[in-house]
């Protein structure tokens, strides 16, 4: 790799060994890709994804606490993944107790994000790119992110560029002010290696479509054809919402760093087939498939007939308009079926930032009356407990279901179980 | 009966061990999420049945490439440094940016604890090796693979 003297002088230690050694790890990390150089981060926030005190990532800790300690601080402010734990959502005292422990360092790790660059006590999301947060990169920003469902979002509908950063690496190149340049950094990296074909009889589920195409192309690049016959052909925020839990879902079950959709996200629209790789593979979905995708997924509670006892919605976290959407169904199927509230426990998750401006809504009350609580962690995380492990948790996240033991049910399936029939 | 493979050298090192092998991709956070509260590192990833419930810990994992969350390098990265990651990873494609980032950051930070990491061994590597073949890794990135 070629290295401006300024880079050179970095990494021949003019900043310290601790600032030699990022510049190190961006170099080799860079090198096994074939990068040629180093490019600067142009987008104004980063996006780190360890947002967990886990004791057990003692070694990630010690190493941030190695960066404060040198001064290898972030030249930008960042956002980072929602805290993994809330004591409103329900759970046994012995749950509770366990998760003190899993999550010990959840406080000194949170330190250390003030001291490392953090924006604010409203930055803790995965979905940092909503207006209500504001970290939002314009295309073609370089940005140095992790979190699989928002790098997907940033390079996808946003159009900017990134890499499916690893944890530590996202920060390394937020302290370093660059990033190797290969991958989806590349004009060449973003084109197409599949067409994806979408011969559905309705709009499919979006975290089914999205499994589905994680699953078959990997960490490839798919040009989706047919979906703008459902999304329409402007991002709106339905689009939009529907694009991040269809992201989330192809970066989770695959490795898509990015996706096209014609007619709909920019590059799609300004560039057409061009994006389009010569000899790219075809993979045609119908109704059949996505039924065989969902079929496939395990169910591995301990008692498959168990009755759920607890329903997360909100993996990536709900926008605003979701929510909204949510509540009205709810209530409708609630009525329809004679019943005032949902019939399994259920918290929707959502970033701090969206909680605020619900709460200044009538729904927040709306949701309350149903027995739903909102809540701004990360379902995820919360679940990497191990007294949640066997426990029967339903959730329409594909993500959340890749993750955890919790059960797959389409958006449709989970209303019914809400609101009629309880399991 | 011992056969050979060459890769690329991501993290050098010398290893000989047990294969453990996996022809879906390795989806790091759902694999090892556990480790630390397994006595040993297991497999516990629902959606693949290849490896689930397999020992992982000082293994030689056979795999194509990792998928999944961003966390995966750090988690490699703490697994390496704790002791609880396989022996070696041993990738037949072209090695993903998660995985590189375990690798290398295990590489640069760690003084001791070492996770040597070889990718571009080929299709045919993965479809010859076997759960417990005997895998013994050279530092040029030869591959032998005793049966």
């Amino acid at each position: 790799m070629e290295l401006t003297k300024e880079q050179q002088a970095i990494l021949d230690g003019t900043k310290g060994e601790t600032m030699a050694k990022v510049m190190r790890t961006l170099v080799n990390y860079g090198e096994v890709f074939g990068a040629q150089k180093m490019v600067p981060v142009t987008a104004r926030y980063g996006h780190l994804v360890l947002s967990f005190g886990l004791t057990f990532l003692g070694p990630v800790f010690d190493l941030f606490q190695k960066l404060i300690d040198e001064g290898c601080l972030s030249g930008q402010k960042f956002t980072c993944d929602p805290r993994p734990y809330d004591k409103n959502v329900p759970q046994s005292v012995l749950q509770k107790g366990v998760a003190k422990f899993v999550f010990g360092k959840q406080s000194r790790y949170e330190k250390q994000l003030e001291q490392l660059g953090i924006l604010g006590e409203d930055s803790y999301t995965c979905t940092c790119y909503l207006d209500e947060i504001g970290n939002t990169p314009k295309q073609g920003d370089v940005l140095s992110w992790a979190e699989s469902s928002a790098v997907v979002y940033a390079n996808s509908v946003l159009g900017a560029r990134c890499n499916r950063n690893s944890g530590i690496i996202e920060l390394f190149g937020s302290v370093a002010g660059f990033v190797p340049y290969f991958g989806l950094l590349t004009d060449e990296g973003r084109k197409a290696d599949w067409i994806v074909e979408l011969k559905t009889t309705k709009m499919p589920d979006a975290q089914i479509l999205g499994s589905a195409i994680g699953m078959k192309v990997m960490e490839d690049v798919p040009y989706v054809k047919g979906l703008d016959a459902y999304l329409g052909t402007e991002l709106t925020d339905k689009a939009k919402t529907y694009l991040k839990d269809f992201g989330a879902a192809t970066a989770s079950n695959g490795a898509v760093g990015l996706y096209h959709i014609e007619n709909l996200t920019p590059e799609a629209k300004q560039q057409g087939e061009d994006l389009i790789k010569p000899g790219a593979k075809v993979y045609v979905i119908d109704d059949a498939e996505l039924e065989r995708v969902k079929n496939g997924y395990p169910c591995i509670w301990k008692n498959k007939d168990a009755a759920p006892k607890l329903c997360f919605l909100g993996c990536p976290h709900m926008t605003l308009e979701q929510i909204k959407d949510w509540t009205e169904k709810l209530e409708a199927g609630l009525k329809a079926a004679g019943n005032e509230k949902v019939l399994v426990p259920t918290v929707f998750t959502t970033s701090t930032g969206v909680l605020k401006k619900l709460n200044e809504t009538p729904y927040a009350a709306r949701l309350k009356k149903i027995g739903v609580i909102v809540s701004y962690i990360c379902p995820l995380m919360f679940m990497d407990n191990p007294l949640w492990q066997s426990q029967p948790v339903i959730t329409s996240s594909n993500k959340l279901r890749t993750y955890t033991t919790a059960r797959f049910y389409s958006n449709d399936e989970i209303l019914s179980i809400l609101t009629k029939e309880g399991k | 009966m011992t056969k050979t493979f060459k890769g690329r050298v991501i993290a050098p090192g010398e290893v000989t061990a047990e294969a453990v092998v996996t022809k879906q991709g390795f989806n790091t956070l759902a694999s090892m999420q556990m480790m630390f509260i397994q006595p040993k590192t297991k497999c516990v990833d629902q959606s693949n049945p290849d490896i689930y419930k397999k020992v992982l810990q000082g293994k030689v994992l056979c795999l194509p490439q990792t998928i999944g969350s961003t966390t995966g390098g750090m988690f490699l990265y703490s697994a390496v440094k704790s002791g609880k990651a396989p022996a070696c990873l041993l990738f037949s494609k072209e090695i993903d940016s998660l995985a590189a980032a375990g690798a290398v950051l295990a590489d640069v930070w760690s003084e001791n604890d070492k996770m040597p990491t070889i990718d571009r061994l080929g299709d045919e590597f993965l479809e010859y090796v076997r759960d417990g073949d005997k895998i013994s890794v050279k530092s040029d990135g030869t591959v032998l693979v005793e049966r």
